[in-house]
């Protein structure tokens, strides 16, 4: 079953990404977006895995649309034609079973989701969040931290470290390692691709990369509190030289993240300013996940009372 | 003496929840008011709230659902009026607010709208298709109900005194627990769900057992109708998957309460665990839903296409094959947690597999109009537009199924686009179907048409305009549950969205007015054949509304489509046939075991919310008492003599002969 599903799969990848540049699917899709001139984050991906997501979301769409179009075409024409008016429609009155098409109904479904199962099947292995990217330069490590209600970037090999604000080398694979202070996150950037959950003491893997230089906006996907809404940040991928007098300007200014800031910084917090740390105590990360430092505290003021109606700091 | 209840609890300084809480309180005193002085109180009392009649059961199942669609589609007018204005601005609503009312909208809209509808619809059809006199366990009915309706006084009272939950429709760990949600909100939640699943799951033991043991003679389970065929389905959903639910809520009860760590950060909690076991009950919820809105439309689809369903074994089963295959794709809710490629890649295409069955019931129900006589009443738009609209849906969620499209489309807008489309499209225009089939069967007259054509047309233009942009937005980048927001390329699809909102609100309107409007000319759509549409099925057989036994001698069944048949052969001789002797019938003796159960219940929950201990004592103490006393009640039924089933019989066969006349064979 595997073998065939796998063959099935490698079938419409490869007819996938001959067709990568005019992706019949698209034409449909794109028609509500082309009425306002903008194109969608997630329709026109800055990187790797956002393209070929959004190759293997168009494939999805255009091989189910095969079906779906004329299964409604079908029946719309069905209910007119045979409408009760219309004496010139053959009335069946008895008409329950037919083999034949007892065999169609159920394989049409069957073979269209064989063929879905290959796409979903290669999809799910070539693009999992953990799996490092094929690159010849060697992967940026980041620490991501999601807390109430900000995000908390660590660059371990950088010594440098910033809030609500990532900047990343172009054309450099980027491998994240993420997780909570408090409640559960997801980490997003559309532009660059996958999501993945950040969770208190644990770590989840993703690798992103950005294509060329831009700026993205980033934000987190699991709603997480009051100041959820405030939990975005934009992301700026600069050219690898770029890269590098930010991590020299940033280690120049600004204080130090450990343990006594970190612990300031998890009291709850809603729409801070981007800022930088110039210096991040090593292997702060690692105290988070294995919850060497406690989760965070969660909110302290609330009317009535705490225990009736919390309010967070504002 | 009082708990944390003081004063304080109630928002004097919010407006809103207090001046809509003021206008349904006010309106509720007035019909009570009203009921007392025009001397309605012992007719209510005899002949619905105590009722332990399947029919008035699934009846104030009904009207409770769509009470409550109408506080929970406020909220989400409110949801959709608070996004169109928040654009780089706060909006009306601050988070604390905005993060109830979604948490409300999702609750309500599930476990006391769809939920309601589609067990009232069941409770209401099944016994009738059947052709039996009542349900396996007539009090225990009545119980479920209102547990059921406890739960929704509880959400409600919350509007009021305290706070409702702010962590969404599923209350995910840790922000749910006591470090992140220290107020009342998450309480109420929990307390509302755990008495109203116990009200759901006796209700799903007391269908299941009916549909496989109680059936007219010669009703074998391959000739029950397949609205009784998804019910089952729905009904063995409800007995499997409900007891999770209330175990998993239970265990974050006691995180909460008495300091367990289950769900915790802390002391080797773990949230995963909660995602696990939420989704192993929720994927299955979404099918009990969903089947029985299945069922309606089977026997909408046939009824208005003149034809027997087609296919029937194959949606036999379908329907079984959903059944089975809803327990195993929960974690397609979750591919963004990081499992790995091999248990996202199998649960991705299981959840495609069980596409297979939906897809094959959408291809019968459509040759099933094939060679019919399509008519096209109020029921069979809604089935139109419900199979228009749900392969959309479906569309959308197999491509969600498929774990790299999701992992840029979970929790955005797009999903949000996918369930309304499934839950609107499926669930509620099923209901609304089923609605609309069955009212003249319930009331004895039907509801104005014209009305009903409007309402269907302002829905189904008002969804698309609603939860059109909205799949655009997810496409964009959008995330769910957001109070505020920035990005500027979102806000004009926001506004249509909120229009779109305007158009459902203009269908709803519509259906208000639909009802009043049918009731004052109750006398000119009264259905004096209780078969106004022509129907297939055994509930058709009966007067409108039936009378409290239903049959008055058990039809013998000998094929599907029983009704059917019976008129066919009654048209080819002409005559209704030889009138039967008519015997005494013993009916189940009403009963205040539910209600005072449910009185005691709603104290409970209260209690417990406010930590009121000695009220959790007395109301626990009361609630059991009420089950004690019921089980040594001495007689359990009272007789309905002959001579006045013979009355009633007459009446309809009359009624009957006269239709006849009109009635041509089917060639």
């Amino acid at each position: 079953m595997t073998a065939v599903l796998t063959m099935w799969g490698k079938f419409t990848m490869r007819a996938a990404s001959d067709r990568r540049h005019r992706p019949p699917g698209r034409l449909i899709i794109c028609i509500p977006l082309v009425l306002t001139g903008c194109q969608a984050a997630i329709l026109d991906p800055k990187g790797f895995v956002g393209l070929s997501e959004k190759t293997i979301l168009i494939d999805s769409l255009a091989i189910m649309l095969a079906i779906v179009l004329p299964t409604i075409a079908a029946t719309l024409g069905f209910a007119w034609w045979f409408r009760v008016a219309n004496m010139r429609a053959r009335y069946l009155p008895d008409w329950a079973y037919s083999g034949r098409i007892e065999l169609i109904v159920w394989g049409i479904p069957l073979l269209t989701i064989m063929l879905l199962g290959g796409v979903a099947w290669i999809g799910s292995h070539d693009l999992d969040p953990a799996k490092p990217l094929a690159s010849t330069s060697p992967p940026l490590e980041v620490q991501g931290v999601s807390m109430d209600w900000k995000w908390l970037f660590i660059y371990p090999d950088q010594h440098v470290a910033s809030v609500n604000q990532l900047i990343i080398p172009a054309g450099v694979p980027v491998h994240f390692s993420l997780t909570s202070a408090s409640v559960m996150n997801a980490f997003f950037v559309p532009a660059l691709g996958s999501m993945i959950y950040t969770m208190n003491g644990m770590a989840t893997q993703l690798n992103l990369q950005a294509g060329a230089p831009g700026s993205f906006h980033g934000l987190s996907s699991h709603y997480s509190g009051d100041g959820f809404s405030d939990m975005h940040f934009e992301v700026h991928a600069m050219p690898p030289d770029g890269f590098q007098s930010w991590v020299a300007a940033t280690r120049n200014s600004g204080s130090v993240l450990d343990t006594g800031t970190y612990r300031h910084l998890m009291i709850q917090s809603i729409a801070i300013e981007p800022f930088t740390y110039k210096d991040a105590e090593a292997g702060l990360f690692q105290k988070i996940v294995r919850q060497e430092l406690p989760p965070g505290p969660g909110p302290q003021t609330g009317t009535p009372s705490l225990d009736v109606s919390p309010r967070s700091a504002q | 003496m009082l708990g944390k209840l003081t004063w304080s609890a109630i928002p004097f300084d919010q407006p809103i929840p207090l001046v809509a809480a003021a206008l349904v309180g006010s309106v509720i005193v007035c019909v009570l008011i009203w009921v007392i002085v025009k001397g309605h109180l012992p007719y209510l009392w005899n002949e619905w709230i105590t009722s332990v009649d399947h029919k008035r059961i699934g009846e104030m199942y009904t009207i409770l659902a769509l009470v409550m669609l109408l506080r929970g589609f406020t909220d989400a007018m409110m949801m959709r009026l608070q996004q169109a204005l928040a654009f780089q601005s706060p909006g009306y609503l601050p988070p604390e607010h905005y993060n109830q009312i979604f948490s409300a909208h999702g609750t309500l809209m599930i476990f006391f709208v769809a939920m309601p509808f589609m067990i009232g619809l069941m409770n209401f059809v099944v016994p009738l298709q059947l052709g039996i006199r009542d349900v396996a366990f007539p009090t225990l009915n009545s119980v479920g109900f209102w547990l059921t309706a406890t739960g929704a006084l509880l959400v409600n009272i919350s509007l009021v005194v305290g706070e409702f939950a702010r962590t969404g429709w599923l209350p995910y760990p840790p922000l749910s627990e006591l470090t992140y949600s220290p107020g009342v909100g998450p309480d109420y939640y929990l307390w509302a769900l755990e008495i109203s699943g116990v009200g759901t799951l006796v209700s799903g033991v007391n269908l299941v057992t009916t549909i496989l043991k109680v059936h007219a003679p010669g009703m074998t389970y391959m000739r029950m109708p397949m609205f009784c065929w998804t019910s089952l389905a729905s009904n063995l959903l409800i007995v499997a998957a409900f007891p999770i639910l209330t175990a998993t809520l239970a265990m974050l009860l006691l995180d909460r309460y008495l300091g367990f760590h289950f769900f915790t950060n802390e002391a080797g909690g773990n949230v995963m665990m909660f995602m696990n076991l939420i989704w192993a009950w929720g994927h299955p919820e979404v099918y009990i839903l969903i089947l029985p809105a299945f069922g309606v439309f089977s026997e909408v689809v046939a009824t208005f296409s003149r034809k027997p369903l087609f296919g029937y074994r194959s949606m036999v089963m379908a329907t079984m094959a959903i059944c089975l295959l809803s327990f195993t794709v929960w974690l397609h809710h979750f591919f963004t947690m990081g499992a790995g490629a091999d248990v996202n890649a199998i649960f991705g295409i299981m959840s495609m597999i069980i596409a297979v069955p939906t897809g094959v019931k959408i291809f019968n129900w459509l040759f099933t109009m094939y060679g019919g006589r399509v008519v096209f009443a109020p029921p069979m738009l809604w089935a139109l537009g419900f199979m228009v609209t749900f392969v959309i849906g479906g569309m959308t969620g197999v491509l969600l199924a498929v774990p790299p499209a999701d992992f840029v489309l979970h929790n955005s807008l797009f999903l949000v686009a996918h369930f309304h489309n499934v839950i609107i499209g499926g669930v509620l225009f099923g209901g609304f179907a089923g609605y609309s089939y069955w009212f003249p069967k319930a009331f004895g007259f039907r509801l104005h048409e014209g009305l009903g054509v409007a309402a269907f047309w302002c829905w189904l233009v008002g969804f698309y305009l609603a939860f059109g942009p909205l799949y655009v937005l997810g496409l964009d980048g959008m995330t769910r549950r957001m109070q505020h927001y920035d990005v500027p390329e979102w806000h004009p699809w926001l506004l249509v969205a909120a229009a779109g909102a305007l158009v459902i609100l203009a269908g709803i309107v519509l259906q208000v007015v639909q009802l009043v409007v049918s009731i004052r000319d109750r006398a000119e759509l009264r259905d004096t054949t209780g078969d106004p549409w022509n129907g297939r099925s055994l509930e058709w057989a009966t007067p409108s509304p039936p009378p409290a036994f239903n049959f008055p001698v058990l039809p013998h069944v000998e094929g599907e489509d029983a009704y059917w048949a019976i008129k066919q052969r009654a048209i080819a001789v002409a005559t209704a046939g030889e009138e039967p002797t008519y015997a005494a019938i013993e009916m189940p003796r009403n009963s205040p075991t539910g209600f005072i159960c449910a009185f005691f219940a709603t104290f409970m929950g209260f209690a417990l919310i406010w930590h009121i201990w000695w009220m959790v004592a007395v109301a626990a103490v009361g609630a059991f008492a009420t089950f004690v006393v019921f089980a040594w009640r001495d007689v359990p039924d009272y007789i309905i003599p002959a001579s006045k089933v013979a009355r009633i019989a007459r009446a309809n066969r009359r009624s009957r002969e006269l239709a006849l006349a009109n009635l041509r064979p089917v060639r």
